[in-house]
């Protein structure tokens, strides 16, 4: 059994930064030797659709997709991209859901409705008891930069993968991957979306 | 040590194994999933990379570079093939000189395409080597192969990729040798070789089955075909990113792993035959493999099973494997019921698109916003045609806008509506493309239209880059794939030249000038051209003063969320601007068309006033 096996999809909006985080983790992975394969499904991304972005990691990685029912973690970044990939979290897998709601323009043209939270809540605990909706963009509304986002859900992730990655190399990864500038406050959120998580019991 | 371990893409793999390779000029026109291919070639000194105008351009470079002697890569989407058959099938003829590789990307499961392809067809058709690679480390593998096996067998190499190779990232040991052997960077004059006067081409057809011939030994024993042994009793035969699925699901099963697709090794099949008690071929779109394997007489079942289109993944393998009678089923994991009527979420214009003012305004003429339904269909003629071209406006063809009614090709616009005015509709007709395409393909349909007096308006979408693929620099745009400024093509003059009378140039940012130029265009009754002007939202980064909804002034008319941009949004019946997403000062779109002037700056006056 491969112990450090893991399929994490990454789901949510364009523009929310899905594709770097999921590059950054499989960066992290690639410095302790292990085997991944990563593809992003963005269509045209940039445009505000819908993003996937499916990293399997372990000892040796065939598929670069994960398959349904067979993701260790989901980290959505949006709540009803969360409700659309339920299907692929594995029976007791971990779901990380983002509560923040972008209306597609269906419901600004009055056309279709935004699902509640009690609804998409339902609709996982099908599959798993382990469920966090957490505040992401709350939580760094006070940083000043909304785009920092998908750092702040990648530490959040961080304290639960199996791959041994101390905070130290954590760092190191993001100082490479991340453009000076914008370095500090990413690190900075980084580091609240670890504390935020350590907070919540679903481990 | 020259080794490192690096996680690439797959055409990252490629575009640093051509380097590797000695790679010295590379030809592309963008498109998904080619494009990065040349982006990161396009990067290294020494090399010349260039955006050429389309792929039938690229395709004549490379070859002129490859008589030239040196090695030389053309890159593109499976489509791109279509538009550079002709000078790809003269490539096949006369031969090379340099290793040419052509790669095709193709798109099973149309991510971003306007249709789908299986280009392994075009190996057998110009009788060329073909090899697939499965994952990037085989795609930096294999393109310094394919460079040796052009230049050993006197043939470009057809190098086929799909988009989960093109765009999946896996590890990557790099051997960072450049190959120091010197090109030559000589032209010999050979007119029996490179001019294809029938006489001359008669002579060079029989080289191409020799060819293949040759190739089909070296298939039988090259590295990139392999046998992995397993229990015996099923085999697979598979290649590409099919082969990695198949691993999953067979973990058991005997695999003969192909990395060169054609020419097929028949005696390799033969035994690998021999070794295993039945043989599933798993391959994604048409029976390629399949149906040449049958044609060694040895019995294989595939698409029985497997779907002939779209994606193959490791849950359609399984099922098709289950159908097969090779796996038992799995224990069923009961489908989670989702949340009921989700909505989609498709993409749009971006919030400050150039395109959004022309496409409202062309949505609000003739009766198209009443007659159309929510599928964008009519019996009734509307009163204006739109046909359109690819590019991010083809967005514009789903609701709240749907102002496009066709799209088929790279330029195909300004063609269909000639053939829509010459048929004799009713409707007055506009032809929408944007500046990238055009020169891609629009300058022969506008001389066509010139040429046959074509009662047509074109209205060209000019937003100086090529957005939809990432904003790469065209003919247009004053600036080379490597950088260096050189001289803009100027689309008006262009179209002057060819002999154009009505030609208006408006700013897209203002709506009234846009609807003044393209109803002025459309009340012309013969040929006139419309370029709407105005940077990609996405390259002018200014983003200044978004916009908010004065609610005590606002009826909820509507007009506003018609024009389709991300950032006006309704919640709890109420509307608002997102004012992280709004672009503000630059675009001012909805603040224009707002008939209650509900729309200005969050702090201050209106601009302009």
């Amino acid at each position: 059994m491969d112990q450090t096996k893991q399929d994490i999809l990454m789901v949510g909006v364009g523009g929310q930064g899905i594709i770097l985080a999921s590059d950054i983790l499989g960066e992290a992975a690639l410095e302790k030797g292990l085997d991944i394969k990563k593809t992003d499904t963005l269509g045209m991304a940039q445009r505000g659709g819908s993003v996937t972005s499916h990293l399997r990691i372990g000892q040796k990685v065939w598929s670069p997709l994960t398959s349904p029912a067979e993701a260790d973690i989901l980290l959505a970044f949006e709540k009803l991209e969360a409700a659309r990939w339920v299907n692929y979290l594995k029976p007791g897998g971990l779901a990380i859901i983002n509560n923040l709601a972008i209306p597609p323009l269906s419901i600004s043209l009055g056309s279709q409705k935004y699902p509640g939270d009690q609804e998409i809540l339902d609709s996982f605990k099908q599959r798993t008891s382990r469920l966090c909706l957490v505040d992401g963009s709350g939580k760094i509304a006070h940083l000043g930069d909304t785009r920092t986002l998908n750092i702040f859900m990648l530490g959040f992730l961080s304290t639960f993968l199996p791959l041994d990655i101390d905070s130290a190399a954590w760092e190191s990864c993001l100082r490479k991957q991340l453009p000076s500038r914008i370095l500090d406050i990413n690190l900075r959120a980084f580091e609240k979306g670890r504390e935020e998580a350590l907070s919540v019991n679903i481990r | 040590m020259n080794k490192s371990r690096k996680l690439l893409s797959g055409n990252e793999a490629i575009a640093i194994g051509a380097y590797h390779a000695g790679v010295l000029v590379a030809t592309a026109y963008p498109g998904t999933p080619s494009t990065e291919i040349l982006e990161n070639l396009s990067k290294y000194k020494g090399i010349y990379a260039e955006w050429s105008t389309n792929e039938k351009v690229a395709m004549e470079v490379g070859l002129g570079a490859s008589y030239a002697g040196v090695r030389t890569l053309v890159s593109m989407k499976h489509v791109g093939l279509n538009v550079a058959a002709d000078p790809f099938m003269a490539a096949a003829t006369t031969g090379i000189h340099g290793g040419l590789v052509v790669i095709s990307a193709d798109d099973p499961g149309i991510h971003s395409s306007q249709g789908e392809q299986d280009n392994r067809h075009f190996a057998k058709l110009a009788r060329v080597p073909m090899l697939e690679p499965a994952d990037s480390q085989e795609a930096y593998d294999l393109i310094e192969i394919a460079f040796d096996l052009s230049e050993k067998y006197d043939t470009p190499v057809l190098f086929r990729i799909t988009t989960r190779v093109a765009h999946s990232k896996s590890v990557v040991e790099l051997d960072e040798k450049r190959i120091s052997k010197e090109r030559t960077k000589h032209f010999h004059h050979d007119i029996g070789k490179y001019v294809m006067l029938p006489t001359n081409a008669r002579n060079r057809v029989p080289n191409m089955h020799k060819r293949i011939v040759e190739l089909t030994r070296y298939a039988e024993t090259t590295p990139v075909n392999q046998i992995i042994d397993g229990d015996g009793k099923i085999g697979i035969i598979s290649s590409g990113v099919s082969y990695e699925y198949a691993r999953e699901v067979f973990p058991q099963a005997s695999f003969l792993k192909l990395g060169m697709t054609y020419p097929l090794p028949p005696e390799l099949v033969q035994k690998f035959a021999g070794k295993v008690k039945k043989i599933f071929v798993v391959e994604e779109l048409d029976p390629f493999l399949e149906e040449n394997v049958k044609l060694l007489g040895v019995h294989v079942e595939g698409k029985k099973h497997l779907p002939r289109f779209g994606e193959l993944n490791k849950a359609a393998v399984h099922h098709a494997a289950v159908q097969a009678g090779l796996l038992d089923r799995a224990n069923p994991i009961a489908e989670v019921t989702l949340v009921k009527n989700l909505p989609g979420r498709p993409p749009l214009l971006c919030p400050g698109c150039p395109h959004s003012g022309a496409f409202f305004v062309l949505s609000t003429i003739g009766k198209r916003a009443k007659v159309l339904d929510s599928e964008g269909r009519s019996e009734e003629e509307t009163g204006l045609i739109i046909t359109g071209d690819i590019g991010c406006y083809t967005l514009a063809t789903y609701p709240p806008l749907r102002a496009m009614d066709t799209t088929a090709c790279m330029g195909a616009s300004i063609g269909q509506a000639i053939g829509l005015e010459k048929a004799g509709v009713n409707s007055k007709i506009a032809a929408v493309i944007g500046d990238s395409t055009f020169m891609h393909s629009g300058i022969t349909g506008i001389v066509d239209a010139v040429y046959n007096d074509a009662k047509i308006t074109v209205i060209i979408l000019d937003n100086g880059t090529t957005a939809m693929t990432g904003h790469q620099d065209h003919p247009g745009s004053g600036m080379s794939a490597q950088g260096t400024v050189t001289e803009k093509v100027d689309i008006e003059k262009l179209v002057r030249g060819a002999g154009v009378k009505d030609v208006q140039v408006v700013n897209s940012f203002d709506v009234k000038a846009v609807r003044g130029a393209i109803r002025s265009a459309l009340d012309n009754p013969s040929l006139s051209v419309v370029i709407v002007r105005g940077k990609c939202a996405v390259i002018n980064r200014v983003r200044k003063n978004p916009r908010q909804i004065d609610l005590s002034k606002c009826n909820d008319c509507g007009v506003c969320v018609m024009i389709g941009c991300q950032a006006i949004q309704k919640r709890n019946d109420k509307l608002y601007i997102d004012s992280t997403i709004c672009m503000g000062e630059e675009c001012r779109i909805c603040e224009q068309l707002c008939p209650k002037k509900a729309i200005g700056p969050v702090s201050g006056k209106p601009a302009g006033e």
